[in-house]
């Protein structure tokens, strides 16, 4: 059994890079099962081929362009999880989906897939998030850490990891 | 009557372009190529300690991470007049090598071949046959009947399951593919194959640089891999053998798979060496440094005008003013603004952006017009290979001899290096360069060995910063051409910065004398069976293999091409 929690976005466009900032704060402040790999894959594509074969959980952390509120959270599963990279919800969607179309191909896609994210309020260039996204990424790190114990892996807090991921 | 076709966006190329042509009696008459993203990372990056730049422009791209970083840590060390240790170099090169080759194979299998190879005409294939023939253009161990047969199943119930998936925008039956049913199918299977291989120099990758997609082993000076023979944490013999076997495998793969495919598929297309020359002045530079102060390198590079490789004038070192003096940068026809109606050298180029909607006679495209010595040039694997030859390299001539040969015989009719300036030539130089850069990760590895076993584990020299104004340049021959980060630093801030990169060579508008881009050159005069279907413009776009995902924007529409064929 095998899991990876993927965070994807771009961290020059403020709120383009929650993906990769809920990884940084899953990697400070957890410790994850052997099993459970949690990768920073920033905007890349053909690169991600090994490490999503074979899978049998994928979760994606994005910013989804969903028509909600700015701030408001999404989740996506079964069906909607090809739709949202048909429709290119995620504007660097063309990469992973590539990816996934080629592990079906081989025959090595995720068994299950979940997408968790949040409506952005600002793409400009910045390499902080705004304070409003800012603000869901410890939602967004408890809500992965849920969705993994759910199925069996169970993340493990570090001593101390709290205070340092609020201050910030 | 001339007809305006626009493809917006290209598919199967990281990052927004559009491309517009004119097509009249069956012919591109004029053509437009628009990058139709902003890219403001140098706006990010002032103000900054140069020796966090490289982890931020290497978040500029998804697939050129690497090369980001490669490019901004050595215009930091330019500026500094660094040296960096020996093993600092060679596990660069490491790196850079195995991106490179993992980037050609992706490019050629994943992304442009579909323009050549029809996916549901495999399925007509007798698949002993194709075993046959691939049997008898190369050892290859995974060529037999077995394979191809299990490749046509897996494939038919791809297709049949209505899942084209990966293959729906290809453009299946269009009268300009010519491959015989065995040919696609043996294309199909080494493009499964080259899913498999490419992981293993990706692996390369992450051995060295820590994680991929973003290495994190860099630093101004050096790299962050502490070299220590009998520890488990750090880079030892064990993770040197790994990488060793990994070199061994890709590199059967590049000249017994990857090269056969481009010259047999050149061969059938051996009319695509009459299109797509565009502009023909290449721009290379030398890379794969083999001491510390960049002085020698492993891969000539330099300046070739005109298409005369006897013309060739080297670039032969990071201070090389023959080649800093050279590059400028027009905004006429891009949507920025300058201070001055002038090109401006990186240095003290400007990033004000003015967009104004696409005019075809004005302002069409984010990107910038580089030119070199005033003149638009042509950069990428083409560059590169001409260059090569030119100054004799010989691993580079046998490859590209060895690839000419086989179409030559294939296409009974003889072929020489000057099919090389067109739409196919360039899928030819880039799978000659991949081999001489399978062959160089080989040597780079003996060369760390080596070293390492001389005693020598130094790989990092601490950069200090002098009060006042510094200016570098960091140059890089990138998978797609040259690449270069200008850094002027102020007090150990960035005062200014600046990325050439090779698809804004390539990709850009117009200049300031009005002259096309690379890409708008070599459009002119392809053929266009139907203008709905403009499967040629997207073979001579995909042959530069377009990477201009700069940046990227949440407003890109679905993720179909859009192509709309007006009367003008």
């Amino acid at each position: 059994m095998r899991a990876v929690v993927l965070g994807v976005g771009n961290t020059i466009l403020a709120d383009e890079g929650v993906g990769v900032r809920v990884i940084e704060a899953l990697e400070r402040d957890y410790v994850m099962p052997p099993e459970v790999a949690v990768i920073d894959a920033g905007t890349s594509g053909m690169e991600m081929l090994e490490d999503l074969s074979h899978l049998d959980f994928l979760l994606v952390v994005d910013a989804i362009a969903a028509g909600r509120a700015p701030g408001e959270r999404v989740r996506l599963e079964g069906e909607e999880v090809p739709v949202f990279f048909r429709r290119n919800l995620s504007p660097h969607g063309i990469g992973l989906s590539d990816v996934l179309a080629s592990l079906e191909f081989l025959g090595a896609a995720p068994k299950e897939m979940l997408i968790l994210g949040v409506q952005p309020a600002s793409l400009e260039l910045s390499t902080e998030l705004t304070p409003m996204i800012a603000a869901r990424v410890p939602e967004l790190v408890a809500q992965v850490v849920g969705e993994l114990t759910q199925r069996g892996w169970v993340p493990t807090r570090k001593v101390g990891a709290g205070e340092t991921a609020h201050a910030r | 009557m001339s007809k305006r076709i626009t493809i917006d966006p290209i598919t199967r190329i990281e990052g927004h372009l559009r491309i517009d042509v004119d097509v009249d009696g069956g012919k591109v008459k004029k053509a437009w190529s628009s990058g139709q993203m902003w890219r403001g990372v140098e706006l990010i990056l002032q103000g900054r300690d140069p020796r966090d730049a490289w982890t931020i422009t290497q978040r500029i791209c998804g697939v050129c991470t690497t090369v980001h970083a490669i490019a901004s840590v050595r215009a930091v060390e330019n500026a500094l007049q660094m040296e960096v240790p020996l093993n600092a170099q060679y596990i660069r090169n490491l790196i850079i090598l195995a991106h490179c080759v993992h980037d050609h194979i992706v490019h050629f299998y994943h992304l442009s071949a579909l323009d050549w190879v029809d996916v549901t005409q495999a399925l007509k294939a007798d698949p002993d046959k194709a075993a046959a023939l691939a049997e008898s253009l190369s050892s290859w161990h995974r060529n037999g009947k077995q394979e191809m047969r299990a490749v046509k199943e897996r494939l038919a119930g791809f297709v049949n399951g209505g899942q084209l998936g990966i293959f729906t925008n290809g453009y299946w039956g269009h009268p300009a593919m010519k491959l015989p049913p065995e040919v696609n199918l043996l294309a199909v299977a080494h493009y499964l194959q080259a899913l498999e291989v490419q992981r293993k120099a990706n692996k390369i990758v992450s051995i060295l640089g820590s994680k991929t997609p973003h290495i994190q082993n860099l630093a101004v000076g050096g790299v962050a891999n502490p070299i220590a023979t009998d520890s488990q944490s750090v880079l030892t013999v064990e993770r040197l053998m790994a990488i060793k076997s990994h070199i061994d495998e890709l590199a059967d793969f590049v000249k017994n798979v990857y090269l056969v495919d481009v010259a047999a598929i050149g061969a059938f297309y051996a009319d695509w060496t009459k299109y797509g020359a565009g502009i023909t002045n290449y721009l290379s530079v030398p890379d794969l440094p083999l001491d510390t102060k960049g002085t020698q390198f492993a891969l000539p590079g330099g300046y070739i005008e005109g298409g005369d490789v006897a013309k060739f004038k080297p670039i032969t070192s990071f201070n090389d003013d023959f080649w800093g003096k050279g590059v400028e940068e027009s905004v006429k026809h891009s949507w920025y603004d300058y201070s001055t109606q002038k090109p401006l050298h990186p240095y003290v180029g400007e990033t004000k952006p003015n967009y104004t909607d696409f005019q075809a006679d004005g302002k069409y495209s984010w990107l910038k017009s580089p030119t070199f010595y005033g003149k638009p040039a042509q950069v990428g694997p083409l560059a590169h290979v001409l260059a090569m030859v030119a100054a004799g390299h010989e691993p580079t001539k046998k490859y590209a001899t060895t690839a000419l040969d086989l179409v030559s015989q294939l296409a009974k009719t003889k072929v020489g290096l000057d099919a090389l300036h067109s739409t196919i030539g360039r899928h030819a130089a880039r799978a000659v360069r991949c081999a001489v850069m399978v062959d160089q990760l080989g040597e780079q590895w003996q060369l760390l060995i080596n070293n390492i076993a001389k005693g020598d584990t130094k790989t990092f020299n601490p950069p200090v910063f002098p009060k006042g104004e510094a200016m570098g340049v960091g140059f890089h021959e990138a998978p797609r051409g040259t690449l270069s980060h200008w850094v002027v630093i102020d007090d150990g801030k960035i005062k200014n910065y600046q990325c050439v990169v090779p698809s804004t060579w390539n990709a850009c508008p117009r200049n300031e004398k009005d002259e096309a881009g690379p890409y708008e050159a070599s459009l002119l005069d392809n053929p266009i069976a139907d203008p709905e279907k403009p499967l040629e413009v997207l073979r001579t776009v995909h042959s530069f293999d377009p990477c201009i995902a700069c940046a990227i924007h949440l407003t890109d529409k679905e993720n179909e091409a859009t192509i709309s064929v007006k009367v003008v």
